[in-house]
């Protein structure tokens, strides 16, 4: 690679630039880790979750939808960014019912992990305990709204990857919720299949296949490190 | 003795109300009152547990694979009895029983585990510092670090041997406290052999220490000063799997029920039919529920589980070195039923010791290193699993609906058995040693140790939700009670109880 190679600073560190890249593709590609929920690489980003917010030259965007800029300087990891997150997955939290220790996802789960690497040793806000009842109409999938947190991501996946929008994301605010398409708005009654990327793509546990639960032992899960191989 | 009178007073104006709030020592919290007239005669001793959970509530609408695991944070201390309990129960549902030979192996290797950590955990950090120091002995010194300080090499043993039985849990379940392995129809991993090596190489020490801790238990039972000779002697008819061998067993069996007197009542009872067997009754001073014989009915039917129930109940135990111990335990006791609950701490240790052998066997099984771990079948609507927790007899009863949530959970946990059991020890103490006498620390500690000779796990024990009885006294400013309302079990209200009973209670 040569000096004139374009490229950007993001927290110090030289990231190299290719034609089209957002920020937090580019740095995904030299490794360095920029924190997210509601990215993937097989789906277009939507900049639901917000977790991603970049400074880039002291202007706060999304990183997974935001062109990485050749020469810009991009910080990431700073005391107030780092708080800001922290508040987020908070919120996150408290918005909805997450308890890992009985969650077939424990382990498996981003908003876990993010919660981790973040430092969240508490929910600091009042928790809201919302009464969302579990559909489990579908004879192969299991949707679990506890645990929705509106990534988006099933929304895209089914209709980009699938060609199905079997899902969507409707009401406001608070009342915010994902919407299922089918008469009766239970997952049971839509066009969902098992084998469909949206039925597997969740990155916390609402959307799960059914009767897998536990089956990865601990130590062999996605996030797994040391500490937790038991 | 007839302790039964003491259990609601006749009526309990004027007397004076001593509490043990919270009872120390034992898992989870509750408490005794007592109830004394102006002459310290005991007019009521109550055990109350006064904690509220509410597992069976909540776990009706989750998934059924999720179960073995949520209902594991029932407890820190056996967590392992309640997810094999459920693991065993959603088996039938999964269509996954029996299990593949090395998930049973596996499961068993577990269950044993967690027999040897909670059984060292009990004797050694919360019950031996009465027997060791004296049931009055200065609070300062009744605890683990007075042990520790007076005792090293037995307050060392307890540790090392509650760390071997965690071990045991981790290299079978992936975490020393909360693991995942057994799944409904089998288990999620199997043994790594590296691990499974560690633990044989400790084996030699660890089964020394199992049989010095029998002898200690030994030692201390039967070097009780006389008047502690028929300490909360208490005799119940005694319940427990067992094998179809009559073997002591404590994964997987059939319910035996003998009678106080030694005779056998029940036998060979299919697990899956213990309803026939037992009911629960409620009453509205505890959240705790009252399990009984249904041939006999609530007021004679309660019964006695866990460890001094096991050692009687069984006609052998299938480990040489924990048999010899059940020999010279009958033999010492002259062949005759023994209900004296202290005797519970010796029988305790003696199956810590058939937990200690029962792992090195498995452990030399090949099996547990692999082959198929998950079995599969046709789906089926309900599921019961029983096993022997370090407590006693634990049920789990699950109903699942066709779109795999859970409808209708029903725990019986271990102490829940033993509620009766404990209530009328706790009677017979008061009678026995606070009757007529100024009440002291010591005195009241007296009560504990009667309790905490059952182990009782009163978390574990008040998970019902939804069959909360519940009294309500409406009074005037001048105090007459103006309206008395009982809310029953089925939620049914009562008008027509004595007000001062729930009183009397608080």
């Amino acid at each position: 690679m040569s000096a004139v190679d374009p490229s950007f600073e993001l927290d110090g560190q030289r990231v190299p630039l290719q034609p089209g890249d957002t920020i937090l593709a580019a740095a995904a590609r030299a490794g360095l880790d920029i924190p997210y929920l509601c990215w993937s690489a097989e789906v277009s980003a939507s900049a639901s979750c917000r977790l991603c917010t970049v400074l880039a030259d002291g202007r706060p965007v999304a990183a997974c939808v935001t062109p990485a800029v050749a020469g810009q300087k991009v910080e990431c990891r700073s005391a107030s960014l780092d708080v800001q997150r922290l508040r987020l997955l908070q919120m996150l939290f408290v918005e909805g019912n997450h308890f890992c220790p009985g969650c077939e996802k424990s382990g498996n789960c981003v908003l876990q992990v993010q919660a981790e690497r973040a430092g969240m040793t508490d929910l600091h806000f009042e928790t809201l305990n919302p009464e969302r009842p579990v559909d489990a109409s579908h004879p192969d999938v299991l949707f679990e709204p506890n645990r929705c947190i509106l990534c988006q991501l099933c929304v895209r996946a089914s209709d980009e990857i699938d060609d199905k929008q079997v899902f969507a994301i409707g009401g406001h605010g608070i009342a915010t919720r994902l919407l299922i398409d089918s008469p009766s708005g239970r997952l049971g009654d839509s066009a969902l299949s098992v084998g469909d990327r949206a039925a597997h793509i969740c990155p916390v546990g609402a959307l799960l296949p059914k009767r897998v639960g536990f089956a990865v032992p601990i130590g062999q899960r996605r996030f797994d490190t040391e500490d937790t191989r038991g | 003795m007839d302790t039964r009178p003491l259990e609601t007073a006749a009526d309990p104006k004027g007397l004076r109300r001593i509490a043990i709030d919270p009872l120390s020592r034992v898992e989870g919290h509750g408490k005794v009152t007592l109830l004394l007239d102006d002459d310290n005669r005991v007019r009521q001793a109550r055990l109350h547990i006064v904690e509220f959970r509410g597992f069976e509530k909540f776990i009706e609408g989750r998934p059924y694979w999720e179960v073995p695991v949520m209902v594991q944070r029932l407890c820190g201390i056996c967590p392992v009895s309640h997810h094999l309990a459920a693991s065993k129960a959603l088996d039938r549902v999964a269509g996954g029983w029996p299990v593949p030979p090395a998930a049973e192996r596996i499961r068993r290797l577990m269950h044993y585990g967690q027999i040897v950590q909670s059984h060292a955990l009990h004797f050694f950090h919360l019950a031996s510092p009465d027997l060791l120091f004296g049931f009055d002995a200065g609070v300062d010194q009744r605890n683990i670090v007075g042990v520790a300080a007076a005792f090293p090499d037995a307050a060392r043993q307890g540790v090392m041997l509650r760390k071997f039985g965690q071990e045991v849990i981790r290299i079978t379940s992936g975490k020393r406290i909360h693991g995942t392995g057994s799944i409904p129809g089998g288990m999620n991993r199997a043994v790594d052999p590296a691990e499974r090596d560690a633990l044989r190489a400790e084996l030699p020490q660890v089964l020394a220490w199992a049989q010095d801790a029998v002898a200690l238990a030994r030692r201390l039972v039967e070097g009780l000063p006389p008047r502690y000779a028929d300490f909360a002697d208490t005799p119940a008819a005694m319940m427990s799997l067992v094998g179809r061998d009559g073997a002591m067993e404590l994964y997987d069996g059939v319910l035996r029920l003998r009678e106080a007197d030694g005779r056998i009542a029940v036998d060979g009872f299919d697990d899956q039919r213990y309803r026939e067997l037992i009911d629960e009754a409620v009453r509205p001073w505890t959240y705790m529920k009252f399990p009984y014989r249904r041939s006999l009915g609530v007021d004679d039917g309660w019964y006695r589980v866990g460890p001094l129930a096991r050692l009687q109940n069984c006609d052998f135990i299938p480990t040489p070195r924990a048999e010899e111990a059940r020999q010279a335990f009958v033999a010492a006791h002259g062949g005759r039923p023994v209900h004296t609950v202290l005797a519970t701490h010796w029988a305790r240790m003696i199956e810590l010791l058939h937990g200690v052998e029962t792992v090195a066997a498995l452990l030399d099984d090949p099996r547990i290193t692999g082959g198929p771990l998950q079995a599969e079948g046709p789906r089926q609507r309900s599921g019961i699993g029983i096993i022997e927790a370090p407590r006693g007899t634990l049920i789990h009863e699950y109903e699942v609906g066709d779109d795999d949530l859970v409808t209708r959970c029903n725990l019986i946990v271990s102490t829940t058995h033993n509620n009766q059991a404990m209530n009328e020890a706790v009677r017979a103490v008061a009678l026995r040693y606070l009757d007529g006498e100024t009440i002291t620390e010591g005195l009241l500690n007296h009560i504990e140790v009667a309790i905490r000779a059952y182990d009782p796990c009163l978390s574990c024990a008040t998970h019902a939700l939804g069959q909360m009885p519940l009294a309500v006294s409406l009074r005037a400013a001048d105090g007459r009670v103006l309206d008395h309302v009982l809310r029953s079990s089925t939620g049914e209200l009562l008008r027509d109880g004595p007000a001062h009973d729930a009183e009397a209670a608080q």
